[in-house]
């Protein structure tokens, strides 16, 4: 469904992405993994057509994104970093405007928006600005955003941050839910999110792939001879070069000596 | 493509009515235009007492009409870029030239609103004298021409600056620099003076004002809106490109 091979971006001198590669299947959720500034976003970026990368190549359902962006658009559904928002308009208002962009008319417009609407849990929301919503909410109108016109590939940056424990383990349950007819990549720093929802993980570091399978997979990968098996967060803190996988192993946090604190400013 | 302009149109005008700002545009541009037509001394309705809106309310409309074009324009890529919505808008199935396209007409249309707003002035007059409709309503179309002009200049240079300030300013100068050459072109003699004359945006509205419907100006904002309309589209283009 995606298919990402060498993708290389440089925004001027910093190097967002150095040559990332990797494929995504019809039906998987993979999860996206980085720490912050790993180039996670600019490669979502890339492959929803928002950004143009510098090299290499971006494909979705066999078609190059930068070729044929709209085509590819309309195949996604996506939710920025950040959630960004019409916060002076009413829903209704920014669900008809999206529907509308997505050449939705009519009777086919209202149903999408109906159906996105009970979908995200807005029910009665309808006719409040979106700036006068809670955070939670505000991630909904967001997602029900990405969700109205039924795209087959979801891709989400971040869909949980900002949400309190509760709304974290809401949106835990909507993934899956979606994830029964749908391709989703999503990032997230929350990993007992990802543990519980995907089929699969990406993780980058510094503009690179460092893992790429199940989360068995990825945190054997790292395994020391003899060890005992890490558990997904101290395969991440090793693989993103945070500490070293003996310090981090049935230590306390306070023991945990990091190599470095990860210095690198967002770019994206 | 018309169905891509046309969500953004709504959109626009939408977001625009749902707030107090168009509102607030049209009463003080209306208010300070009737002020301005009754009793400032250059217009001095009064004085002439004549049932005229030629000499009063379009003389030297110009110099008002580039403060609210920036007032409108500032905003329209500054705050999609401020807010992050660009994303949004950028990752939908829409070309860009339509986004532009949408973004100036709607711009263009609270402009033509603002301007409307003040008609309460000629219908006062015409109540209290016979007035020739004509000249006031080739002076509003110059007018709105004008606008639309001096609006694709600084719908652009809001696609290029992500300050708001930092976009009135400079649209605002350039329409001061357009009134300049025309009010500069009368001094300039006879070998620079038709030269400004002819490149000033200012030139081309007057004419229409006074009713002379010339397809060389109609050629002159045709072009000049098309040329900035084109510039502005490649600048959003050149963000994926960063």
């Amino acid at each position: 469904m995606i298919e990402v091979q060498d993708l290389v971006k440089h925004y001027g001198p910093v190097k967002a992405l150095k040559g990332v590669s990797f494929e995504i299947q019809p039906g998987e959720v993979v999860g996206l993994l980085g720490p912050n500034g790993a180039g996670k976003s600019t490669a979502m970026r890339i492959v929803t057509g928002f950004l143009a990368q510098t090299a290499g190549s971006a494909t979705v359902d066999g078609v190059e994104v930068v070729d044929d962006p709209i085509r590819c658009q309309r195949k996604i559904g996506y939710l920025p970093e950040g959630n960004p928002l019409y916060l002076d308009m009413r829903l209704r208002e920014a669900l008809r405007f999206v529907a509308s962009a997505r050449g939705l008319r009519g009777q086919e417009r209202g149903q999408a928006i109906g159906a996105a609407v009970e979908d995200a849990g807005l029910k009665g929301k309808e006719h409040q600005l979106i700036g006068s919503l809670s955070r939670g909410y505000k991630q909904r109108v967001g997602l029900a955003m990405a969700l109205l016109h039924r795209p087959p590939v979801l891709i989400l940056d971040e869909p949980s941050s900002g949400l309190d424990p509760n709304q974290q383990i809401e949106m835990r349950r909507f993934l899956r839910e979606l994830s029964e007819s749908r391709t989703i990549v999503f990032s997230s720093h929350i990993l007992p999110e990802v543990e519980a929802v995907c089929d699969r993980i990406l993780v980058i570091h510094e503009g690179d792939l460092v893992a790429d399978g199940t989360i068995e997979e990825v945190c054997k990968q790292v395994q020391a001879p003899g060890a005992e098996l890490p558990t997904l967060e101290e395969a991440f803190a090793h693989l993103t070069d945070y500490a070293p996988l003996d310090s981090l192993q049935g230590a306390e946090v306070d023991e945990v000596a990091p190599l470095e604190m990860g210095g690198h400013d967002d770019v994206a | 493509m018309l169905r891509e302009v046309g969500s953004i149109y709504r959109k626009e005008m939408r977001a625009y009515f749902t707030s107090p700002i168009p509102y607030i545009f049209m009463a003080l541009f209306a208010g300070i235009m009737a002020w301005r037509f009754f009793f400032d001394d250059d217009t001095a309705f009064f004085v002439f007492d004549k049932a005229d809106m030629a000499r009063g309310f379009f003389y030297r409309l110009e110099r008002w009409l580039i403060v609210l074009v920036p007032a409108v324009s500032m905003g329209q890529w500054s705050t999609e870029v401020d807010r992050g919505t660009i994303e949004t808008l950028l990752t939908l199935p829409i070309r860009t030239s339509s986004l532009v396209l949408g973004k100036f007409l709607a711009a263009w249309t609270l402009v033509g609103i603002c301007l409307l707003a003040t008609a309460t002035i000629p219908i006062s007059v015409s109540s209290i004298g016979d007035m020739d409709w004509g000249p006031v309503l080739g002076g509003y179309a110059g007018a709105f021409l004008f606008c639309g002009a001096l609006l694709a200049v600084g719908v652009w240079i809001s696609a290029r600056s992500r300050h708001q300030i930092v976009s009135f300013v400079l649209t605002l100068v350039v329409g001061m620099v357009f009134v300049a050459m025309y009010e500069l072109a009368e001094k300039a003699g006879s070998t620079f003076g038709p030269i400004l004359e002819q490149l000033s945006l200012v030139s081309h509205y007057q004419a229409i004002g006074r009713g002379v419907l010339d397809l060389r100006d109609l050629a002159y904002f045709g072009s000049m809106i098309a040329l900035f309309l084109y510039l502005n589209a490649q600048s959003v283009e050149n963000r994926r490109y960063r």
